[in-house]
């Protein structure tokens, strides 16, 4: 009687399961920008087919960080071409394989061109790119390219100079602390251009810095922000996703950033201004471009003045002449005049990296595998 | 001295997730049942018990919440493992996918949605003493509750009649069949306790630890509490020290890094799973230790009339 029960509920459960793997599908989401309705469609004269744009999100749109500012983009180029395309996005896409699949997956759907937004999809997306040379594939903070593989990057450093000013001044204890993910190069030049803007206005400022080794994970960000404090720091940045950073530095009365997009909102007495990067503009040539056919091939860094990047929403406790500093780094920013990493630049250890006066160039900023002088510690092993 | 103050502070408060849910999953195992979807039902009372929080600003409403979901979970956990006798080690891994997924999906609408801080209870008088008061005394109640009820527990266990049961289901679910106690809604019961308690787990992570919601919010925590578990070989205290140890090793290794101190990150976080191997060698080199340490009937399942 009990096995006969059994294998009934057996039955009962596999069909359940069907039915919802059947209704489930894959992970999907389709974003179809708004259309007339069908009727007026087909009684209208034929419209061009929509050009179909896809996005590879390593999180979802809902971290309030990294992966939203790119789903601002989109939204924005959804906003600009209306029913001239249709947009889809895959989140939550691991690096490595997975992505591989995912791309593929877009690629033969139609997509006439996809855009990966993280720097772990640079192999997959190199592959793929070669299995399908009409598609237009883009990867943003890569390195590697192809005839139909782009590359672009934001110039995160910037804000980050522009927050190091604010820091400097709204220090009192002279420590400044950075919750670092990885140590890669990116990582490194956003750290030395907030210890380097600091010291602008403060020249006895040094920086701690903490790894957590993940680009997003809020507990183990706030015990990283609450070592920090506990170490001195009264001023923190980081370099991972969450508002876990900020958070923490609110609860203990000290001062944070927000980072990747406007986290004003989380921290009313800790946010003393948010670096953002806005990716809109970037999103929207390209799309442009592939909708004209003028599409090349490139590798893309913008920053300030592109209106990439930005230094947003400085506190009213940020006094006028720090906020005056900011805005005159800002137009120069824009004006092409100033460079943030501009010599002489001497590492923690008294080697000189960059001569006196001299403008690094994108090889010099590719190839930061150092700390500038004030920055305590040493670069663990990358990954 | 302040900064060890600190770090033995949020040592305390880190491991509290921990030591909640190894509590937890320490009475399923007492009970013999393997569950291995820890991090599922810790997802899912994080969930809960962001949503309540938020939805009502009382925390305590918050952890009621994160254990019901908890011991919903744990209870088709343990229909499944208990009276379908399915593989426990198999149905604990679909929970956890699952409970990742639902917690995932039914909290889209709090992604990037946050509390303001809980702040912490200073034990009046305890609190002010010179190093031990900033240590020890000055945590949100749920670490103080969880010292307790790893009080509880060692009580419950080793000190009292139902837990004499309990454990002897755990060791001989036939023995204790034959004397007539009903094996499997005792370890159905002993399920949904521990699955409650995982689930406040969670909850306190996403209410007072984080205090976010954010997909994957736990990170892992549930495995730890498994391999924590083991590595205390069952017994309630040392799965609070071994909580705290696990807990400590990662604010160490922010501590070390913030002194410049060069410790590889990716050796510390290998660290409580290395030493739960260590401990697993060194017991099952001696048959007698197993036999004194691990229940019996773990992971094993009971067929009544067998």
């Amino acid at each position: 009687m009990f096995v006969e029960r059994k294998r009934a509920l057996m039955k009962a459960a596999a069909l359940s399961a069907l039915a919802i793997a059947a209704l489930a599908g894959c992970s999907k989401k389709e974003e179809a920008a708004p259309a007339p309705a069908p009727a007026a469609s087909a009684a209208a004269a034929p419209k061009p087919e929509p050009v179909k744009v896809a996005f590879v999100y390593i999180w979802t749109a809902g971290d309030a960080g990294w992966t939203f500012a790119h789903d601002l983009g989109r939204k924005e180029v959804e906003a600009e071409f209306g029913d001239k395309v249709k947009t889809t996005i895959v989140e939550k896409v691991p690096e490595g394989a997975d992505a591989e699949r995912v791309i593929r997956d877009l690629a033969t759907q139609g997509n006439k061109i996809i855009f990966a937004t993280s720097f772990g999809y640079m192999e997959p997306m190199l592959k793929v790119a070669a299995e399908f040379p009409d598609v237009k594939f883009e990867h943003a903070t890569g390195y590697k390219t192809s005839t139909n593989m782009g590359i672009y990057d934001s110039k995160f450093y910037e804000p980050a100079y522009m927050a190091g000013i604010v820091a400097g001044k709204m220090t009192k204890t002279n420590t400044l602390g950075f919750v670092g993910s990885f140590p890669i190069p990116e990582v490194l030049r956003n750290i030395n251009a907030f210890t380097l803007g600091a010291q602008s206005v403060n020249p006895k400022v040094k920086t701690k810095v903490v790894w957590v080794s993940t680009w997003s994970d809020p507990p183990k960000e706030g015990d990283a922000a609450q070592s920090l404090i506990n170490g001195g720091a009264d001023v923190l940045l980081q370099n991972t996703d969450s508002t876990a950073v900020l958070q923490t530095a609110e609860k203990n009365g000290k001062y944070a950033f927000g980072w990747d997009s406007d986290m004003s909102a989380f921290a009313a007495k800790a946010h003393l201004g948010s670096a953002v990067a806005n990716w809109g503009g970037y999103y929207k040539q390209a799309v442009k471009s592939v909708i004209d056919g003028t599409w090349k091939m490139d590798r893309t860094v913008w920053g300030v003045k592109e209106g990439m990047n930005d230094f947003i929403k400085p506190a009213d406790v940020v006094p006028a002449d720090i906020k005056a500093k900011v805005d005159e780094v800002k137009a120069g920013l824009k004006a092409g005049t100033f460079e943030v990493f501009t010599g002489p630049i001497v590492d923690n250890t008294g080697k000189e990296r960059l001569a006196k006066d001299t403008k690094a160039d994108q090889e010099w900023k590719d190839k930061v595998d150092f700390f500038v002088k004030g920055v305590e510690g040493k670069i663990p092993a990358a990954k | 001295m302040n900064e060890i103050a600190l770090l033995i502070a949020a040592t305390l408060a880190s491991g509290t997730t921990l030591a909640m849910a190894g509590l937890g999953l320490l009475l399923n195992e007492k009970a013999g049942v393997l569950n291995l979807g820890a991090e599922g039902m810790m997802l899912v009372g994080a969930l809960a018990g962001f949503g309540a929080a938020y939805a009502s600003g009382n925390d305590w409403v918050a952890f009621a919440a994160g254990a019901a979901a908890g011991a919903v979970m744990a209870m088709v956990f343990g229909v499944l493992v208990i009276w379908l006798n399915t593989n426990q080690y198999a149905t604990g891994l679909a929970l956890t996918l699952f409970g990742g997924g639902l917690s995932a999906f039914v909290g889209v609408n709090f992604a990037g949605k946050t509390l303001s801080d809980r702040g912490s209870v200073g034990i009046p008088g305890l609190a002010d003493l010179p190093f031990f008061g900033p240590a020890l005394f000055r945590q949100h109640p749920m670490t103080y509750i969880t010292i307790a009820l790893m009080f509880a527990l060692g009580w419950f266990l080793y000190r009292s009649r139902s837990g004499l049961v309990l454990r002897g289901v755990g060791e001989s679910p036939e023995s204790a069949h034959a004397l007539g106690y009903r094996v499997r809604w005792i370890r159905l019961g002993a399920v949904m306790a521990g699955g409650a308690l995982c689930g406040i787990a969670g909850a306190y992570l996403s209410v007072v630890r984080a205090p976010l919601w954010v997909e994957g919010v736990t990170a892992g925590s549930g495995w730890i509490a498994l391999a924590l578990t083991t590595f205390a070989t069952w017994r309630p205290a040392r799965v609070l020290l071994g909580a705290y140890l696990f807990g400590g090793v990662t604010m160490l290794q922010f501590y070390l890094q913030g002194e410049g101190v060069e410790i590889a990150s990716q050796l510390l976080a290998m660290l409580p799973y290395l030493s739960t191997i260590v401990v697993l060698a060194l017991i099952s080199r001696n048959p007698t230790w197993i036999r004194i340490n691990m229940p019996a009937s773990l992971g094993r399942p009971f067929h009544p009339g067998s």
